[in-house]
């Protein structure tokens, strides 16, 4: 008696032979018209955003650096895979810290670990974590205060979040961690900037000496604009 | 994305509805339904992640809330498992011998194993782009598509039935887990 299980990955492979069989012609037939324009409705409109994310993202590196004084080596151009792998990481950190955002910001009672008024520890202990000494930027001139932070797990290890409050109760947070690696070291060693208008909320993403920042809100561009500027400029080494 | 890729995922989205679904109009619906709902969310896409898997998640999930909208519009009719009349609702399509009684099988699947085993065997997906686009664990994908086989097996091992009295007054409702 052969043995059930071979017996059985055998009886798989012949029905799931046969099930590739079935309506395999569907795949050489010629489209339907109607779901030709459904498909070239959605390929204009993504097209439509390349540029003006493209142009945001110019947008926003000149105004940074006019506004810092900061060398622009982030934009030389990579190839375009180092680049796709790049934009992939890149786009998941800010998911991650969307999520993040998402997450604590309506929470009441906890919506951070360690509060501000223990910042000095908060500091350390975050700083620990992530293997990297960090700052806490001062929002205050802005009407932000500081919440506190915590700690949360990201793809690649720790990563942490900030909060900050107005006094209308608007919050928003500072996500930031390590990246994840990419085969190419050098990637994200390279600072960019820009505003990202697909993710679940409004967030300015950069990334510096391997390290992601996310200052997300829902608050207007400008503003997120003006305090991701200053987040920049207090906590970027050197 | 170049204009080339997205079309080029119609046929295979196309192949599965039909398999899905059993009804060539049913699948066509189906897939004309998942780019209309991809041109409203497109902005969730994240550019560089599996264009296909989204396009299959998205339609997965627009068959799932269909099938609820059929339970609740048959609400107040009889309540019948459709899982049971499945291969009764669906119009038969002109196909030959093993072509029909394995369409009519699937059809006999309930609705998330007939997903699994078609992602797996046909789209040739990985159980964790199967849990991706099906929304549950790995572990429950695995064990659905375990089923998924016995049944099939089971199903095509029978002799094959009469052709189910279409007296019963078309009855409509949706068992979902």
């Amino acid at each position: 008696m052969t043995s059930p299980i071979e017996h059985s990955e055998g009886r798989d492979a012949a029905l799931d032979a046969a099930l590739r069989e079935l309506h395999r012609e569907v795949l050489a037939q010629p489209l339907p018209r109607v779901l030709l324009d459904a498909a070239r409705r959605v390929e204009d409109l993504q097209l439509q955003t390349a540029h003006s994310r493209q142009w945001l993202a110019m947008a926003a590196a000149v105004l940074l650096a006019f506004g810092l004084g900061w060398s622009s080596h982030g934009f030389l151009p990579g190839s375009p895979s180092a680049n796709l792998a790049k934009g992939r990481i890149e786009h998941e950190f800010v998911r991650q810290a969307g999520f993040a955002h998402a997450v604590y910001l309506p929470e009441k009672r906890h919506p951070v670990e360690v509060l501000a008024a223990e910042q000095e520890h908060l500091l350390q202990w975050l700083s620990k974590r992530l293997d990297k000494p960090l700052k806490i930027p001062n929002l205050e001139p802005q009407g932000f205060a500081l919440v506190g932070g915590r700690l949360l797990p990201g793809d690649s290890g720790a990563r942490a979040q900030f909060m900050f409050q107005n006094a209308q109760g608007q919050r928003i947070t500072l996500y930031l961690g390590a990246l994840a690696k990419t085969a190419n070291a050098t990637d994200l060693q390279a600072t960019q900037f820009h505003f990202e208008p697909d993710a679940a909320v409004p967030s300015f993403y950069w990334a510096e000496k391997g390290f992601g920042y996310a200052l997300s809100g829902q608050v207007d561009r400008a503003t997120l604009m003006a305090l991701a500027n200053s987040v920049y400029g207090q906590i970027s080494p050197g | 994305m170049s204009r080339q890729s997205l079309v080029a995922h119609i046929p295979g989205l196309r192949r599965y509805a039909r398999a899905l679904t059993g009804d060539a109009w049913a699948a066509d619906d189906l897939v004309q339904d998942t780019l209309e709902r991809a041109c409203s969310r497109w902005r969730l896409w994240l550019a560089g992640s599996d264009l296909r898997a989204w396009l299959f998640t998205l339609m997965h999930n627009l068959f799932i809330s269909q099938l609820r909208q059929v339970q609740r519009q048959a609400a107040q009719r009889r309540a019948v498992d459709l899982d049971d009349v499945a291969h009764e609702l669906q119009a038969p399509q002109a196909a030959p011998g093993l072509a029909l009684d394995l369409q009519r099988c699937l059809l006999r699947l309930p609705m998330d194993q007939r997903a699994v085993l078609l992602l797996v065997s046909v789209e040739e997906m990985t159980y964790a782009e199967v849990a991706k686009v099906t929304g549950v664990p790995l572990g429950t994908v695995m064990s659905r598509l375990s089923r998924a086989r016995d049944r099939m097996r089971e199903l095509l091992d029978e002799p094959r039935q009469a052709e189910p009295a279409m007296a019963r007054a078309a009855p409509i409702v949706v068992r979902l887990k």
